[in-house]
């Protein structure tokens, strides 16, 4: 039922009726249906206990690896498979339990959860009496009563209030993680309706959409039936109380329910978000498909061989050697058939079940390292990193793009009011005197500095417009009559609250220049103005802020009873609809302040007659009726009414730029990020911010796309313009711009808007070429190291994304945002991050990873990311090489035992080899090797760079990593058979066996893999030693227990002595030590010799620390520097300085110098 | 995923959530422990041309003189080795091995005379090899039942499934059962010295000490316990289908019959590959002799029992003096001396990399 709406069709509409207390509607206007709809019970849970197992089970095995086991399992246990079931019965069996287990016990958590949920009290209306009800029996239709600090039982339409004019205050803190209180409104036609009898009374239905999981959106509609006569009143997310949100100071409300149990917004969010699959994840499944192939092929191959080998029958049957009756008499096909599965079962262990345990394990334990980092806790927030997938980890090493949001992930989003200008008269607000406001000192070069008596009262409408064209609260701390109070002395008893930042900024500015906000009371907004005197305007119609229009209004009636419509927003959306007022003047200050960084806002105004005003409230009441495409009529109707606007002035608010966030673009650009901003701000200020944080620098070329450029050429000019200058520009340049070493070429900044991009992307014109457009500007994009796109709108953002994610390289995106309108550009990168900002929840929510500032990204991709990256890949081609080495020397037996499925090893340490002598050291590796110093990576960011592209787990890597093993198999198999070869090596002259051959190829093998485990670590901690000792010592000390009891148990006891003799022949040791040396041989020198030939950055880095170090006597400052870095990464005794010929003094380290 | 919807149902318990006070300000502040921080102290070492050298050359100086140890031991190991399967028609066991037949009431015997053109001097050890055998197959190798073989009474009248189709033989349960057992190599070998003045001198070959002694005496056992009557207490087994005699009649001596039989040990550990060798008997050195086998003619009396000419099998027999490091084997020599020199080499490289390279990135780093 649930995935019906999980997909959010938005324009999938379908329509309930609510019948108020379940009351039917009068005869004649409606018809009487009553739908069914599910009970206020909220089901998380999974699993009951009756099906759990075989739920749980089916879930389980749904997984391909797993289902592979299982198979081979079955296999085993049906036909005569030379391992016993046991050797894959138990892995699979573990990790199967274990993860029962694990979800049985979370799903436990959860029904208790759903119990304390459904069984809680609350109070519902019947028949005018309330009555205690238990959470889960509420029904649709119920009328609710929900007192002060109680949390919504479910979606609820509200009806009355405790407060007169028919508002409550809702916190939705546990839904979004806003705290803010927020106020929603009764149906005016029945707020008056605040007692039990008198709600009971109430005789409507509600039309309402069928639940979406949209929290920011509802439509619907009341008919409230009053002497038959219905009356119809729009209803829309103002109305709609949300479970899960908890009323706050408002004494009691009455509503009814409308959506229950599963079907509230809340419920229908648990859904989950489409599942991310990590690059590294595609490498490994890739990687699985040429192993199984591999293993077929494999298989394969010694079937047919069996059969050729098998023609002369004293080969298939000799006299020591027959059949039974049974075996003989089955089919040939038949048995090739078996005899191909049974190979299949012998060199399953290719493909190791443990793998996918360790590796989940690896991300789930190792995103702790993320969370638990002090470097990414902000003090101030109170936050830390937070990981809501930790399936992402090592993507976090692969970004190519990031895609940031300006406002609140760049800046601070922590407004400060600076100057408004009217007419072209600016005000700066700390130079009030007496009250009086005077023209600010710096701009009194600025246009006419003589107001006229018409000036006056141009500036006074402007403070009141700012005053009133808001949806600011204001947040009350004690009671009522202690807010004027407040703010009237000044003190911050209270203070404004609202969504937009602007807006508090705005509104507090209008207070420092005289024109306090009051508050709203009984929809007359109240204004203290400079003579310390009340005004009172009633608010009429709120055209909410969307960022399409990118601009607000309000109408207001005047104590005088004049009507006025005040629109405030961007200038693109203002200017057009301005008919008169010093326009030229005003944009000029725009943009002079737009260039400066801060952010603008244009009012005007438009008095409105009566009539005009009838007019629109038509207008805005057809469209809020409106069940279908209500935002689009909406839209409209705002779109007709903001017209022949009047300009008053302008306001210019800062927003600072975050801390650090300058230094993490550049190291993000030098990391070979190409670092894309997307706002919805203005080209100035957004270009601004960009050149403020380093995202173009002085010597940055910035290539512009806007409809500026496009009016003047066609489209298709500018596109082939610009590409010719990037592409001739670079053409040499290539190599320096990724060695990243020259400082100063010329990099390329893209400025891009909206309006042109939507040109860029529209698909399809006449005109051949316009295909080529997407191409195009992919190429222009590709060559610029920062673009910057403006004036974008939200679902823009997440087409950029996908854009550049479909290019024909398919690179790694990042994207990163703080705010609503970042959650699909979010959704659709590949990594989205979230930032803990002001603008609530819901990017953290939406997003993979959480951060609390931007800085913090900066440390997540090249320290976290790059250690992840490196740990996670050597994990994956490790496992595929171990395994290689474990099941290459079965393979080579079989032409040895006349392809009779022979195992080579013993059963145990068939079983064990992937669970425990082998498992824990790259469990290990996997969660805290670090190759470089993390403070190395943090300075140098440019060692992302060596891990770009997946580099790690490219296909010739793979290959030299799977021929190592097949290398190492060689080796030990046959090292382990020319030793066999026709003698004896004891020293009493007796005989080894088969066992011990395989237990002498096994012991190299263990030894082996572990060792080329240790080559790769870099890191060793204590833990590093105790495990890589640990699980040697633990081989030996199993393999002495598992030969040195006759275990009763088992039906053959072959293992009996066999390690300990095999340990008691000299030979046996002087051949695992050169066997191991012999396989370990070929990796070393591969290593070194590609070191010493062609280092990657990591490895210079690596042997010399010294880079860091080296630095020039002569600056102080850059001395004081080197000596704490030398001081903090070198030992005393390793310590040295000597100076180079061209008097240059070096800092030395032991290790930096052991190459000379 | 798990984690954050949880979170959410929590919060949806009604239960009041506490605001940001400074109480959970704190606790949300992560430890700043160095395993936490991944700052735990740590070895960091790094492979480079520089550190590897030395080891190198120290394994090329370690492995190329216990190659050369081992290559010398090895060649001072003598050792003899003779085919007798009799393909040939001028063979002495040409005709034994044509007129193979299980049946046959009378053993074919067939003696090989042989000349040793060097001194025995220590211990010798006799060996039988077969080859093209394959005692690893799967089907031979699981055909035991370590159970019975470990004197267990049930196992010995109820043979595993494993055995078969070695398991019963005329309803009767056989001892020891299964493939492994009832293709035990049965020619028995002989060894006499042609002393020069024409005499024959039987050299003696000792049977015991030529299995593990753990098999000996913990993975073998007689069933019955310690009961001395061996025929009693395989009383209603039969024998294998193609042993001549019943287990309990392998030897004259109670503490090498039955299961115990060393021979039978050391037939029933399978070889790892399809040409092995067996340990058969040994020839003990005299106090008073200073040769154990003194250069000279030797006669092999071979009683011809084992057919290995249907699979194209062939049968040897092996005399060797053993060192500390087991019988002839080159190889581990040859191999150590290649390893060792080839790291050596390797070395030698390096060191050229090293000052050529090294150098150079070096240099460069330093006018960074």
């Amino acid at each position: 039922v649930k995935c019906n709406f999980c997909v959010g069709e938005e324009n999938w509409v379908d329509s309930r009726t609510v019948y108020i207390g379940h009351k039917e509607p009068p005869a004649g206007t409606e018809a009487y249906i009553q739908q069914r709809f599910p009970d206020n019970r909220i089901v998380s849970s999974k699993y009951t206990f009756w099906n759990f197992i075989p739920k749980n089970m089916f879930e389980q095995f749904r997984r391909v690896a797993n289902f592979y086991f299982l198979i081979i399992f079955l296999v085993q246990l049906i036909i005569d498979t030379p391992t016993s079931p046991v050797t894959s019965g138990l892995p699979l069996f573990f990790v199967i339990t274990v993860t029962a287990i694990k979800q049985g016990y979370e799903d436990w958590l959860r029904h208790k959860a759903d119990n304390s949920v459904n069984q809680c009290p609350v109070h519902v209306v019947q028949h005018g009496k309330v009555v205690r009800k238990q959470s889960r029996k509420l029904r649709v239709g119920d009328v609710v009563l929900v007192k002060e600090d109680e949390t919504f039982p479910c979606d609820l339409i509200l009806l009355s209030s405790s407060r007169d004019d028919g508002t409550c205050f809702v916190t939705t803190a546990s839904l979004d993680g806003e705290s803010s209180h927020k106020t929603y409104y009764a149906v005016q036609d029945t707020k008056a309706y605040n007692t039990e009898k008198e709600v009971d009374s109430i005789h409507a239905t509600i039309e309402c959409e069928q639940p979406q999981p949209d929290l920011y959106k509802f439509v619907g509609r009341i008919s409230i039936y009053m002497d038959n006569e219905p009356v119809a009143r729009p209803l829309g997310s103002e109305n709609l109380l949300l479970r899960g949100a908890t009323l706050k100071n408002t004494e009691y409300i009455y509503a009814v329910a409308i959506y229950t149990g599963m079907e509230t917004k809340m419920a229908l969010n648990y859904q989950s978000k489409s599942q991310k699959r990590s690059a590294v994840e595609k490498s490994m499944n890739a990687y699985l498909v040429v192993y199984l192939c591999i293993l077929i092929g494999k298989a394969f191959i010694n079937t047919v061989l069996k059969y050729v080998w098998q023609a002369d029958p004293n080969r298939d049957e000799p006299w020591y050697n027959e059949r039974t009756e049974t075996e003989r008499q089955r089919h040939i096909v038949i048995r090739a058939f078996t005899d191909f599965l049974a190979f299949m079962v012998l060199f399953n262990y290719i493909i190791p079940v443990s793998m996918y345990v360790t590796v989940e394990m690896q991300k789930f334990l190792g995103s702790y390292f993320i969370m638990w980092d002090d470097e990414m806790f902000d003090e101030e927030l109170g936050e830390r990193a937070v990981v809501n997938t930790s399936d992402l980890n090592e993507e976090l090493g692969q970004v190519e793009y990031v895609f940031t949001d300006k406002t609140g992930t760049l800046t601070e989003n922590n407004m400060e009011f600076i100057e408004c200008c009217v007419d072209g008269h600016v005000y700066v607000p700390h130079v009030i005197c007496n009250g009086q406001v005077m023209p600010g000192a710096t701009s009194m070069d600025m246009i006419d500095t003589s107001p006229g008596p018409g000036a006056r009262e141009h500036e006074e409408l402007f403070f009141r417009a700012l005053c009133l064209c808001h949806t600011v609260q204001v947040k009350e701390e004690e009671t009522v009559d202690g807010i004027k109070h407040g703010i009237h002395q000044g003190k911050s008893t209270s203070f404004y609250i609202s969504s937009s930042p602007d807006e508090v900024a705005l509104v507090e500015g209008m207070k420092r220049l005289g024109f306090t906000y009051l508050r709203l009371k009984d929809s007359h907004m109240e204004i203290l103005n400079r003579e310390d005197e009340i005004e009172r305007f009633e608010l009429l119609e709120v055209l909410t802020f969307d960022s399409v229009r990118r601009r607000m209004s309000v109408i207001v009636r005047a104590n005088t009873g004049e009507l006025y419509l005040f629109c405030k927003g961007a200038d693109s959306s203002i200017f057009p609809r301005v008919i008169s007022g010093k326009v030229e003047q005003v944009r000029a200050r725009v943009e002079h302040n737009a260039v400066e960084g801060l952010r603008t806002l244009c009012v005007a105004y438009r008095p409105l007659s009566s009539e005009q005003y009838q007019q629109v409230c038509h207008l805005l009441s057809e469209a809020k009726l409106a069940l279908q495409d209500r935002d689009k009529r909406l839209a409209e109707a705002y779109d007709l009414i903001e017209t022949d606007l009047i300009l008053l002035g302008a306001t210019a608010v800062e927003d600072r730029l975050q801390e650090k966030a300058a230094d993490t673009i550049e190291s993000l650009h030098k990391a070979g990020m190409k670092v894309w901003v997307l706002t919805g701000d203005k080209m100035e200020t957004a270009a601004a911010t960009c050149y403020a944080s380093k995202l173009f620098r002085r010597n940055t070329q910035i290539l512009e796309l806007t409809t500026k450029r496009t009016e003047e050429q066609s489209l298709h000019d500018v596109l082939f313009d610009l590409s010719r200058t990037v592409l001739r520009q670079h053409g040499g340049m290539t190599r320096d711009n990724f060695s990243g070493l020259s400082g100063d070429f010329t990099d390329f900044g893209l400025i891009i808007d909206g309006a042109t991009l939507s040109a860029v992307m529209r698909p399809g014109q006449e005109d051949s070429n316009s295909g080529n457009y997407k191409e195009i500007f992919l190429e222009i994009c590709r060559n610029c190291s920062a673009v910057l796109c403006c004036r974008m709108a939200p679902l823009q953002k997440a087409q950029i994304v996908k854009l550049i994610k479909a290019s024909k390289e398919h690179p790694i995106t990042l994207a990163i945002g703080d705010g609503a309108n970042d959650v699909s550009m979010i959704l659709e990168a590949h990594v989205g991050i979230g930032i803990m900002g002001k603008e609530g929840r819901q990017a953290v929510r939406n997003s993979d990873y959480a951060i609390p500032k931007f800085k913090h990204l900066k440390k997540m991709l090249l320290v976290h990311g790059h250690y992840y990256y490196i740990r996670i890949s050597e994990l994956v081609q490790y496992f595929f090489y171990k395994n290689v080495c474990f099941i290459f020397p079965q393979f080579l037996y079989q032409f040895f035992c006349g392809f009779s499925q022979q195992p080579l090893y013993d059963t145990a340490y068939l079983t064990l080899y992937n669970i425990s002598f082998t498992s824990l050291p790259i469990l290990l590796y996997s969660l805290i090797e670090q190759h470089i110093n993390m403070d190395i990576l943090k300075k140098d960011p440019s060692l992302y760079r060596d891990i770009a592209k997946n580099s790690l787990l490219r296909w010739p890597i793979f290959i030299y990593w799977t021929i190592l093993g097949v290398y190492d198999a060689i080796v030990m198999f046959f090292g382990a058979y020319f030793l066999f070869d026709n003698t004896t090596f004891t020293s009493n002259g007796q005989m080894f066996g088969n066992w011990t051959f395989g237990t002498l190829v096994f012991t190299v093998l263990v030894f082996t893999v572990t060792f080329k485990l240790a080559l790769d670590t870099h890191y060793w901690t204590w833990i590093n030693h105790f495990v890589i000792w640990g699980s040697l010592i633990f081989f030996v000390v199993f393999s002495l227990l598992w030969g040195g009891i006759i275990w009763p148990f088992l039906n053959y006891q072959r293992m009996y002595y066999v390690f300990m003799q095999m340990l008691s022949s000299g030979p046996a040791w002087l051949s695992i030590i050169l066997l191991i040396t012999a396989g370990l041989l070929p990796d070393v020198v591969k290593k070194v010799i590609w070191r010493a030939l062609w280092p990657t950055t990591t490895e210079r880095i690596q042997v010399g620390t010294h880079t860091h170090i080296i630095e020039d006597y002569g600056s102080a400052k850059t001395t004081a520097a080197v000596f704490v870095f030398w001081k903090n990464y070198c030992k005393t005794k390793d310590r040295w300085v000597t100076k180079t010929g061209t008097g240059k003094a070096v800092h030395g380290c032991k290790w930096s110098y052991l190459v000379l | 995923m798990m984690a954050s919807t949880y979170n959410a149902k929590d919060e949806d318990g009604h239960i009041t959530v506490a605001g940001p006070g400074g109480g959970t300000l704190r606790s949300r502040k992560p430890e700043n422990t160095a395993f936490k921080q991944q700052r735990l102290p740590a070895w960091q070492p790094i492979l480079t041309a520089g550190t590897v050298l030395p080891a190198f050359f120290v394994i090329g100086l370690i492995f190329i003189p216990i190659g050369i140890g081992l290559y010398v031991t090895s060649n001072n190991i003598k050792e003899f080795e003779i085919d007798y399967t009799g393909v040939d028609m001028s063979s002495p066991c040409f005709n034994c091995s044509q007129n193979f037949s299980w049946n046959s009431t009378r053993p074919c015997t067939c003696s090989i005379p042989f000349y040793l053109d060097q001194p025995y001097e220590s211990n010798v050890f006799m060996y039988y090899g077969l080859s093209n055998f394959y005692q690893n197959h799967r089907r031979y190798v699981k055909s035991r039942d370590d159970s019975q073989l470990n004197g267990d009474s049930e196992a010995l009248t109820k043979p595993s499934k494993e055995c078969e189709p070695y398991a019963f033989h005329d309803n009767k349960p056989i001892a020891p059962c299964g493939a492994i057992a009832n293709s035990m190599f049965n020619d028995s070998l002989e060894l006499f010295y042609n002393d020069p003045n024409g005499t024959k001198v039987q050299i003696h070959l000792m049977k015991t000490g030529i299995a593990w002694w753990t098999d000996k005496h913990v993975k073998f056992r007689n069933p019955g316990g310690n009961n001395p009557n061996l025929t009693v207490a395989f009383q209603g087994t039969t024998k294998p289908v193609n042993w001549r005699k019943p287990v309990y009649e392998l030897d004259s001596d109670q503490e090498n019959d039955g299961f115990i039989n060393e021979d039978f040990i050391v037939w029933m550990r399978t070889a790892a590959l399809p040409t092995f060798r067996k340990l058969y008997r040994i020839i003990q050195k005299k106090k008073d002799m200073v040769l154990t086998l003194p250069r000279g003619n030797y006669t092999l009396e071979v009683v011809y029992n084992y057919p290995v000419r249907s699979f194209e099998g062939r049968k040897r027999m092996i005399l060797s003096t053993i060192s500390w490091m087991g019988g002839k084997n080159p190889f581990l020599g040859i191999a150590y001396i290649t390893v060792g020199s080839v790291c050596f080499f390797l070395g030698v490289v390096l060191l050229i990399i090293h000052h050529k390279y090294g150098n150079r990135n070096n240099s460069a780093d330093i006018s960074n």
